[in-house]
């Protein structure tokens, strides 16, 4: 193979990608348990821990256009370059969410939770499966189970309508409620939008294996 | 023509009066218009195509060097031929203006056709298909006389009777070179840098104007910015002619056409066409595996 410097190179990049996926999981993973636990010392390290992850995608992003300058890629070397810097912009903003999420845990203090938590981490072990397997697909290449992840997202989508339908309940029953209810939505929210990321990077995973951009979104939110 | 191949074909070419469409088994996709097309015309130029081939083949002695080519050679545009050495690139940009038979020995079968004939066919003469159908070589190669003379000579072998002064201006503003030789034009043209003599060289080609320009990796004897002048200049003449470049740069071929075709020798030995499209889409979502591989350097 004429170009193994190059390709050690791409290798790099999924490498990258890896890592910052698992970087991700983790910020949601904590920011789930600070909220199930009211734990603000875990929902600051969240806050702070996000500005790892904006480096580790200047990082990326910076060996993406290196290589594009350099290499001079083509097909789909160049699509998966291009996916690359895409992709990390999702995770990025994945863990954009992630620290929404711990935010709200510190805004909410200790104020008494309005309904239990069993939609929310439900709903937030969907996110990850779903982030986690976007990003798996990813560097497998792998269309099928790209579009699995697409499909999955229809679950997280149900999940957060039966959350807000929930918490609207809630808010008619006694306005007293309207703020931590409020919160808890955003937490949905942030979580929807979570999977709503993965969707894109199952999309790039298609683009990447073979030049088509399928829309998989049909989020409503 | 008549004359029957030395070894057997290995695909099954198509009537030629099918068409442009030669059947690959192999190809992975199908392509638009007539239903037996497949990767290597993967699109229908928007008018008659200034160079038609079809089922083209061609043989140095008993050696097939290149084996059926059917292709549209679109008008006005720049068609790229690339892929690695001995695939045939070179033999067939040298068909389409009957340089072969220059070279003893060589052979063709299939046609190329041009305004509805044959280039080929026993009536036309390959001197008037040379100066319809011009050609830059790799290496630039000016007569060892005044730059004026360079570019007066096609037309004077031609009896040329207009006025020669108006004619030298022109090929040399077309070919990007005027400004900077207008006051030197007795000077030698071996003289100039090699990018300028290049342009040389395309003047010399355009002052016999001709319809289509081959180039015959027009850049690989010059360094990066005589290669971007070139590139710009063919962009520039694209306006006006056709041009056909043969190129081992494979960015030069992304960068300056707007068709690619990649050829490919393989464990056959001699050269097939294996796709042929849009230049965008050659270079971001090739058809066919090999393509592939040998554009992202998997090659080999």
């Amino acid at each position: 193979m004429p170009r193994e410097q190059f390709h050690r190179q791409i290798e790099a990049l999924m490498d990258s990608v890896l890592e910052m996926g698992s970087m991700v999981d983790h910020a949601v993973d904590r920011a789930i348990q600070a909220l199930l636990d009211r734990d603000p010392v875990m929902a600051q390290a969240v806050v702070r821990d996000d500005a790892a992850l904006n480096a580790k995608n200047f990082e990326c992003q910076n060996d993406c256009v290196h290589l594009l300058a350099q290499q001079a890629p083509m097909a789909r070397d160049l699509r998966l370059i291009v996916s690359v810097t895409a992709i990390m912009t999702d995770l990025e903003r994945m863990g954009d969410h992630a620290e929404g999420i711990a935010r709200i845990v510190l805004m909410m203090q200790d104020e008494p939770l309005v309904k239990p938590l069993i939609d929310i981490p439900i709903m937030a072990g969907h996110a990850r499966d779903m982030s986690r397997n976007a990003v798996q697909a990813f560097v497998d290449q792998d269309i099928n189970a790209a579009f699995l992840v697409g499909s999955a997202d229809d679950v997280v989508d149900r999940l957060y309508d039966q959350i807000y339908q929930d918490l609207i309940q809630v808010m008619i029953g006694d306005p007293s409620t309207i703020e931590p209810s409020t919160h808890l939505l955003w937490v949905a929210h942030n979580l929807e939008r979570i999977a709503d990321r993965a969707t894109n990077i199952a999309e790039r995973t298609v683009y990447s294996a073979t030049g088509n951009l399928p829309q998989m979104d049909v989020s409503s939110y | 023509m008549s004359e029957a191949p030395p070894t057997t074909p290995p695909t099954e070419a198509a009537p030629v009066h099918e068409g442009t469409a030669t059947p690959r088994p192999t190809m992975s996709r199908k392509s638009v218009g007539a239903s037996q097309r497949t990767a290597p015309d993967r699109f229908t130029p928007p008018e008659p195509p200034a160079l038609e081939v079809r089922d083209l083949s061609v043989y140095y002695g008993k050696k097939m060097a290149l084996s059926g080519v059917s292709m549209q050679i679109p008008v006005k545009k720049i068609t790229a031929l690339i892929g690695p050495s001995g695939c045939g690139k070179s033999t067939l940009l040298r068909s389409l203006n009957r340089m072969n038979d220059l070279i003893p020995g060589a052979r063709i079968t299939g046609a190329v056709d041009y305004h509805g004939h044959n280039l080929y066919g026993n009536s036309v003469d390959p001197v008037e298909v040379r100066r319809r159908i011009g050609m830059v070589f790799q290496k630039p190669n000016p007569f060892p006389k005044s730059i004026f003379e360079n570019v007066a000579f096609g037309a004077r072998v031609n009896g040329y009777k207009g006025d020669y002064n108006e004619l030298v201006e022109r090929s040399l503003r077309q070919a990007a070179l005027w400004d900077e030789v207008k006051d030197d034009l007795k000077k030698s043209g071996l003289a100039l840098s090699g990018g300028q003599q290049q342009r040389l060289c395309i003047a010399r080609a355009l002052a016999v104007e001709p319809e289509i320009i081959l180039m015959d990796e027009p850049c690989s004897a010059l360094d990066p910015i005589a290669t971007l002048k070139i590139e710009e200049l063919m962009r520039q003449l694209a306006r006006d002619y056709t041009i056909v470049i043969v190129t081992h740069n494979m960015q030069q071929a992304a960068r300056v056409s707007d068709y690619t075709g990649f050829f490919l020798a393989g464990e056959a030995a001699y050269g097939q066409l294996i796709e042929y499209g849009p230049t965008e889409e050659i270079f971001t979502t090739p058809m066919d595996p090999r393509t592939e591989d040998y554009i992202t350097g998997r090659f080999g």
